[in-house]
């Protein structure tokens, strides 16, 4: 079998006498969707950020595309590929949607050192970034200031954004969080068709939207993965029912 | 170049050194604890040499002139946050150096109203300005001793306050967790407005210190102010041992330099090229250190926990 | 509709600024040909730092030392005899652009306060260099030999021809920075200042970029000092003080941090106001001062903001 696209081994990240990450080993499969699941404080925010090249691990190797990015920042394994969206909606506040998506396409299009044409004009930005955010639901509102959107509609743009990088590894940090049932549910409609097509890496506490989604679970349990495998057998699985599900699956 | 010339750079250093302590610390505590850029920082100092001076022309004693001085400034501290500093709590950082920029306009301007632009001078008064005699050969004076002493005694003081009382506690937490601190029940705006008034306090004590050695004039807060900001970028926000460490460096650095760098260039280069690159040098000296400390551990050398 | 408004408001100041010299000669009062001169070297240098202020969200408090080493350049080669204009300036805009990397190099991967005073700590560093350099006035400063010589094409001792070419670099100035930030390298630094983590999330690695905007804000302000010192005849470590600093950052802030005609109002709005106070009083910094607080704490958007067309970005 070919080997996984990203694949974390023995990842270790202390804080002082905390333990966050406790070797941990974790894989991907290309087209694949693996939820990472786990209570407050389980280090899934350290994981994440191990993942996305925002915290350097103590120890450990993550290997993406056969390649070890393990010393690679943010913004270069963004280039390589990587695209997040933020658990605590982050985008750019001040200018419209369609800027927003714009910038995502023009950071991956090679330098920005170009100082004379307008960015606004140039039609190899606005045009794949339009298109990712009809589908995303967001074109009519393209022009609209960022900061005006709704909440939904701004965690909508955060997807946008990662897409419009053309990512071969989508991470996404609770997209649904903050969203009441009806756009939790076009938003996990609309991650549905993106399944088999991207290779997400799903943070999530909505267990509807984990469930519904993951080909395959992770739990984290106090910075270690205690039980990796399909829902069926994590569902089943009497320690995860035990440190995590306890009463609410039957 | 003898050993005498050399011990006495060193101390020289030192008192400088712990004289940009008491500066950095008052500032960086400021700033570590209530968020606050004070630009007007140096204007307090000025302040407190201003006080020291005419207390003492008025009461006839040094030691008294500046005791009261501490008080004074305090209260000076004080006036100014209550009236203009309040609102800038919940600012940027731009906003609050460009409004307390604005302030060192008004204080310089206050100044040189009251004492006009030519500055004050002071004696020191007869029992201090004796030197002390080491044997040897070697004499320091009394006075640049005792400044040293107490800047040490001062920093001692602040380091068990700040790391073993009750009142320590509070202000540290205060920096990290200002909601809890007030959910305590602990009145953040007079904890603010006494923190502010004992760091003024601290520039002023250190004004009074410098009254008779150095220049008292409009003006005199900025020079020492600038020197201040390298000792904290090179010891390291939030951090009153950054503070030390960085001053004492900084105090070193500066005095040594401009002491020593011209003959030591002139051993390898010719005398008129050190006649003019030596002082130039030694004046930038400390700059360059920050740059350097900049270039290889960008958060300095002692910063607080957190920053 | 918002941009036609403020290009109107653009061309109507250029054409003011066009008829300041006729109307003043009208007028027998040619001292505020001078005066708006000097207005208009300052906007120029509040241009350069409102593209790193307004834009990039960097904060420096060290503009005053590119207007130094632009002065230094031009007046050093003129004391050596070399008057070439062009020359010059290059010279003053490459000096200053070299200057702006090897600071922007160390206190870019800082921030906020750090940044405040880091930028503000190597302004004073060169002022005291300048102090110490005798050979060039140590802090008394030195006349300028000879103005800036452009081989006939301009004569920049006719008060008049020298403030239609400082007109027409202000224009210049203008427009380039307006280009800048609507390209793509404007909106990867618009992006870092509005939010960075996100910026590092899609692959933009600020540094670089914020760098690039740093070394060419040097580079105009530099050229900001050159005509500075042709228009004082004097050469001053002065120009390099760091309260200087303060007043071009005052001048952007005033004038509207981030918009196309902040800078130039904030220059017209600070340099008048000090002229006019210093006629009332010679303590006018007492009244400069609280005013200066006062601007910051309730007019936060700046004169800019209040023109129709507002804010330009």
């Amino acid at each position: 079998m070919a080997e996984a696209l990203l694949l974390a081994r023995g990842l270790c990240k202390s804080f002082g006498a905390l333990r966050a990450s406790d070797n941990i080993d974790f894989d991907l499969l290309e087209g694949e969707t693996h939820a990472v699941i786990g209570p407050n404080g389980a280090g899934k925010t350290t994981f994440i950020w191990q993942l996305s090249g925002d915290l350097h691990p103590d120890a450990g190797t993550i290997r993406f595309a056969g390649e070890d990015v393990t010393s690679l920042r943010a913004p270069a394994r963004a280039r390589r590929g990587f695209a997040r969206s933020f658990q605590i909606t982050s985008i750019y506040r001040e200018f419209t949607a369609l800027d927003n998506v714009a910038l995502a396409v023009q950071a991956r299009a090679g330098h920005s050192f170009r100082f004379w044409r307008k960015a606004r004009e140039e039609a190899v930005l606005r045009d794949p970034a339009l298109r990712v955010l009809e589908e995303v639901g967001l074109g009519a509102r393209a022009g609209v200031l960022a900061a005006n959107l709704a909440h939904g509609e701004q965690r909508q743009l955060e997807v946008a954004m990662a897409l419009a990088t053309g990512p071969r590894l989508l991470l996404l940090d609770e997209p649904v969080a903050g969203m009441g049932s009806d756009e939790s549910q076009r938003m996990v409609e609309f991650l549905s068709r993106l399944k088999g097509r991207q290779s997400i890496i799903l943070v999530e506490h909505d267990m509807d939207a984990v469930f519904s989604l993951a080909d395959r679970i992770s739990v984290l349990v106090y910075g270690r993965i205690i039980a990796t495998g399909t829902p069926q057998e994590i569902r089943a699985n009497a320690d995860v029912r035990r440190a995590y599900l306890g009463e609410d699956v039957q | 170049m003898n050993l005498q010339l050399v011990l006495e750079q060193i101390l020289n250093g030192l008192q400088l050194g712990v004289m940009l302590f008491l500066m950095a610390a008052g500032l960086t505590l400021v700033f570590g604890i209530m968020n606050l850029v004070n630009l007007a920082h140096g204007s307090l100092y000025m302040v407190g040499a201003y006080l020291a001076t005419t207390f003492y022309r008025w009461t006839g004693s040094f030691v008294l002139g500046s005791l009261l001085a501490l008080p004074a400034t305090l209260i000076v501290g004080v006036i100014v946050e209550v009236v203009a500093l309040r609102t800038l709590y919940e600012r940027d950082h731009l906003d609050q150096v460009l409004a307390t920029f604005g302030l060192i306009l008004f204080f310089n301007e206050l100044i040189a109203i009251i004492w006009g632009r030519v500055g004050l001078f002071t004696n020191l008064p007869q029992w201090l300005s004796g030197s002390l005699d080491f044997g040897g050969g070697f004499s320091y004076p009394l006075y640049r001793l005792l400044i040293v002493m107490l800047g040490v005694a001062v920093a001692l003081l602040l380091w068990y306050v700040v790391a073993r009382t009750r009142i320590g506690m509070l202000v540290r937490a205060g920096a990290s967790n200002r909601m809890m601190v007030a959910a305590l029940g602990v009145n953040i705006r007079l904890l603010y407005t006494l923190l502010f008034g004992f760091g003024a306090a601290l520039a002023g004590l250190a004004g009074a210190m410098a009254a008779p050695i150095y220049a008292v004039q409009p003006g005199m807060g900025e020079q020492i102010l600038i020197q201040v900001f390298v000792v904290i970028v090179i010891g390291g926000i939030g951090s009153i041992r950054g503070a030390f460490a960085g001053g004492i460096i900084v105090g070193a650095v500066d005095t040594l330099g401009r002491a020593f760098l011209k003959p030591a260039l002139a051993t390898l280069i010719s005398p008129t090229a050190a006649q003019a690159a030596g002082p130039a040098l030694a004046s930038i000296l400390i700059y360059l250190l920050m740059a350097l400390i900049l270039a290889l551990r960008p958060e300095g050398l002692f910063p607080a926990r957190g920053h | 509709m918002r941009s036609r408004a403020r290009n109107l408001v653009l061309l109507a100041m250029l054409a003011l600024l066009v008829l300041v010299p006729p109307a003043a000669a009208l007028l027998h009062q040619l001292f505020y040909v001078d005066l708006l001169r000097r207005v208009m070297i300052f906007g120029i240098a509040a241009v350069s730092l409102d593209l790193i202020l307004g834009y990039g969200g960097m904060v420096s408090f060290g503009h005053a030392a590119y207007l130094g080493v632009g002065a230094y350049a031009v007046t050093v080669l003129a004391y050596y005899g070399i008057h070439d204009g062009l020359l010059q300036w290059t010279v003053a805009i490459g000096g200053s652009m070299l200057l702006a990397l090897a600071i922007g190099a160390v206190s870019i991967r800082t921030s906020g306060i750090y940044f405040i005073m880091i930028t503000l700590a190597f302004t004073q560093m060169l002022y005291y260099l300048g102090i110490s350099l005798d050979v060039f006035g140590g802090d008394n400063g030195m006349r300028l030999p000879e103005r800036s010589q452009f081989f006939g094409l301009i004569n920049l001792n006719n008060g008049t021809e020298f403030y239609y070419l400082v007109l027409s670099i202000l224009a210049a100035v203008v427009l380039l920075v307006q280009r800048l930030v609507e390209s793509r390298f404007g909106m990867a630094i618009r992006a870092a200042k509005s939010n960075e983590a996100r910026s590092r999330a899609i692959g933009f690695s600020p540094y670089p970029y914020k760098l690039a905007a740093f070394v060419i804000s040097g580079g105009i302000c530099g050229l900001a000092g050159a005509l500075l010192v042709n228009h004082t005849a004097y050469l001053t470590p002065d120009f390099m003080q760091w309260t200087r600093s303060g007043e071009i950052l005052f001048m952007v802030i005033l004038g509207g941090v981030g918009t196309t005609a902040g800078p130039v109002l904030g220059a017209f709005t600070l340099l008048v106001l000090e002229d006019v106070l210093s006629g009332w009083t010679e303590h006018w910094q007492i009244i400069l001062g609280p005013l200066l607080v006062l601007a910051v704490l309730f007019a936060k958007r700046g004169l800019a903001g209040l023109l129709p067309g507002g804010r330009g970005g």
